[in-house]
């Protein structure tokens, strides 16, 4: 097994009226090539920084100490292409490659680990001002060995991310074809019919019930199920490595819930896409992954197989987090609580 | 038999929508008796929110009626209903889009007693200590803002609003679904104590059975604006008879604690 990603010493500050909060403290894991691994936690556990750390989607305004090194054997170099005020308007895809490849063609010299762009723009989830190149904070680029200076992952291409809510990530004005298909135009060199093709064969792929008709639709138009599973069409339609769920299915019901976690199972799968699913329900990320992290106020409190820690879970949280869990056959509070009947 | 708390028969809403006729909720009957908590469970889109808006009338049906506590609801005129609405309260799933997040925590249930007259002003500071104290927060919280509380304390405050003015029913839409694990189990909890302490009955909305099994006497199960099932709520989730019933139970996340999961590949 081979590591697709090492983690080691990673620590994210955000500053919040004008303190210093601490969202991951001094956090070391590996990620292995193919796994479908689980980040667990409630709110502000820091599970979500961790993804975006990994994506290079955190906030400029964020520090950021440690590395994340990543062991790709052969990264694409970045396709040549049109300046941006040629391409179409960029969807708020979540996985938007432009600014990267443009800040990378700048730069000369893309650095080895992903990097925490500082912008300026304190609002930035978005994915655009993640991927800026240049201007590091804390020195990134110096603390990476020169060896891995070519082997930079880029958003959208190398690392497909789909988020909780798919209103957000797709563009309410550009159909949903176009915002496919843009992914694929910039990062894998097609032509725009190229492009539209594959979008078509992605949106088979994730099962929308008429893809020709959806190629046209506007996300308005779709409902949240099939709106995530155009986000997900759009975050493997460059062939990522690495695919990231932040809370994918949280904002969908069960049984849309299940039908999606399905889907990005078998897409992994047939893709050999590492996977991380980020969730805050352990027994969603049980039921998907083979390992899974658990964290808590920033920090890495467990870490194994998933059956090591459903079954036996060292850590005194995360026997909290599965009691707290109620399924199907959990104890009735009910009779607990001792209320009528 | 004395009549039951809550009695709904018939509910029908439609929607017109690109020249269709929608029915959202679809000849929906169910009661409720007094101290119990009914679950409507269901898919999104199976009618479950409108049957809330319907009983609350924020929305009028097209047909049906609502019986609650022993009257005809759907007749009452507005200063009738504002009365009423005394007895019959909703939280939502989202506090946060409930209430201005700049009120303090204190003008947020000062509101309820103002407006019901249930408190002379000069108690009213007393009376919100005390509700506080029923939902297990500090008195102190009074003076905050309601942005600056976390969710669980936030969903605390929805509660305590709610039985400030003594309701015998309180709607929860999905009031526990955007909480983390840890603090629905404490919420869950605080309901649970509630009821069992001032025999308030839940309509309790969600499209969790694992939340529903935990806390429900019965549970009614929707599907496209109809009833698919309804029977008590152990029973009907430990042997669901309809197709939606059997795909809700399908879906919901499992953990086996005792044997190795998630490892095994099931393509």
């Amino acid at each position: 097994m081979t590591a697709l990603l090492s983690i080691r010493d990673l620590t994210v500050t955000y500053r919040h009226d004008g303190r210093e909060v601490a969202a991951l403290n001094h956090v070391s894991l590996d990620v292995t090539a193919g796994e479908r691994f689980a980040i667990i936690g409630e709110s502000g556990s820091g599970k979500s920084t961790l993804a975006l750390a990994i994506a290079g989607l955190l906030p400029g305004s964020s520090k950021v100490g440690g590395s994340i090194e990543w062991k790709l054997p052969n990264l694409r170099s970045p396709h040549a292409f049109a300046p941006p005020s040629v391409l179409p308007s960029l969807p708020k895809l979540g996985i938007s490659p432009t600014r990267g490849e443009i800040g990378s063609s700048v730069a000369g010299t893309p650095p080895a680990a992903l990097e925490f762009g500082e912008s300026g723009n304190d609002s930035a989830i978005s994915p655009q001002v993640g991927e800026m190149s240049g201007r590091t904070e804390g020195g990134a680029t110096d603390r990476q060995p020169a060896s891995l200076r070519d082997h930079t992952p880029l958003g959208g291409r190398d690392i497909g991310f789909v988020f909780q809510d798919p209103s957000a990530s797709l563009d309410p004005v550009m159909a949903v074809g176009e915002q496919i298909a843009e992914v694929a135009h910039t990062h894998l060199g097609l032509t725009w019919s190229q492009s539209y093709a594959k979008a078509k064969a992605l949106l088979e792929r994730v099962r929308l019930p008429d893809p020709d008709a959806a190629l046209r639709a506007y996300p308005h138009q779709l409902s949240g199920g099939q709106k995530q599973r155009v986000a997900i069409a759009a975050a493997i339609a460059a062939g990522p490595k690495l695919l990231i769920a932040d809370e994918a299915t949280s904002a969908l019901d069960t049984i849309v819930q299940a039908e999606i976690v399905a889907l990005i199972r078998q897409l992994v799968a047939e893709d050999g896409m590492t996977l991380l699913f980020v969730s805050h329900d352990i027994a969603l990320a049980a039921d998907l992954a083979e390992r899974i992290a658990v964290f808590q106020h920033g920090e890495l409190v467990e870490f194994g197989a998933t059956a090591q820690i459903v079954a036996s879970p060292r850590h005194a949280y995360t026997r909290a987090l599965l009691d707290a869990h109620l399924g199907l056959d959990a104890e009735p509070l009910l009779r607990q609580a001792g209320a009528l009947r | 038999m004395s009549s039951p708390l809550l009695a709904v028969s018939g509910l029908t809403k439609r929607y017109r929508r690109g020249g269709k006729t929608i029915a959202a909720v679809d000849d929906v009957s169910f009661h409720i008796e007094a101290g119990e908590t009914l679950a409507l469970a269901g898919p999104s889109g199976s009618g479950k929110s409108t049957v809330a808006r319907l009983l609350l009338r924020l929305i009028e049906p097209d047909a049906g009626r609502i019986e609650f506590e022993g009257g005809d609801f759907l007749s009452l005129n507005d200063t009738a209903l504002r009365a009423r609405r005394a007895r019959l309260q909703m939280v939502f799933q989202d506090p946060l889009a409930a209430f201005n997040p700049r009120a303090s925590v204190a003008r947020v249930l000062d509101d309820p007693l103002r407006i019901h007259s249930i408190a002379a002003r000069s108690e009213r500071p007393h009376r919100i200590a005390a509700l506080l104290e029923r939902v297990g927060l500090s008195a102190d919280l009074a003076g905050r803002a309601i942005h600056e509380i976390s969710g669980g304390q936030r969903q605390r405050i929805a509660i305590a609003r709610a039985i400030a003015t003594n309701p015998s029913l309180i709607v929860l839409d999905e009031a526990v679904s955007a909480l983390d694990v840890s603090v629905r189990r404490q919420i869950l909890q605080l309901l649970l104590d509630l009821q069992r302490e001032e025999r308030i009955a839940y309509l309790f909305i969600s499209h969790d059975l694992g939340v529903i099994s935990a806390i429900a006497h019965r549970v009614v199960i929707l599907d496209a604006g109809r009833v698919a099932e309804s029977g008590n709520a152990r029973a009907v989730i430990g042997a669901p008879q309809s197709a939606i019933g059997k795909a809700l139970v399908a879906a919901a996340p499992k953990l086996n604690r005792t044997s190795t999961q998630g490892a095994a590949d099931r393509q």
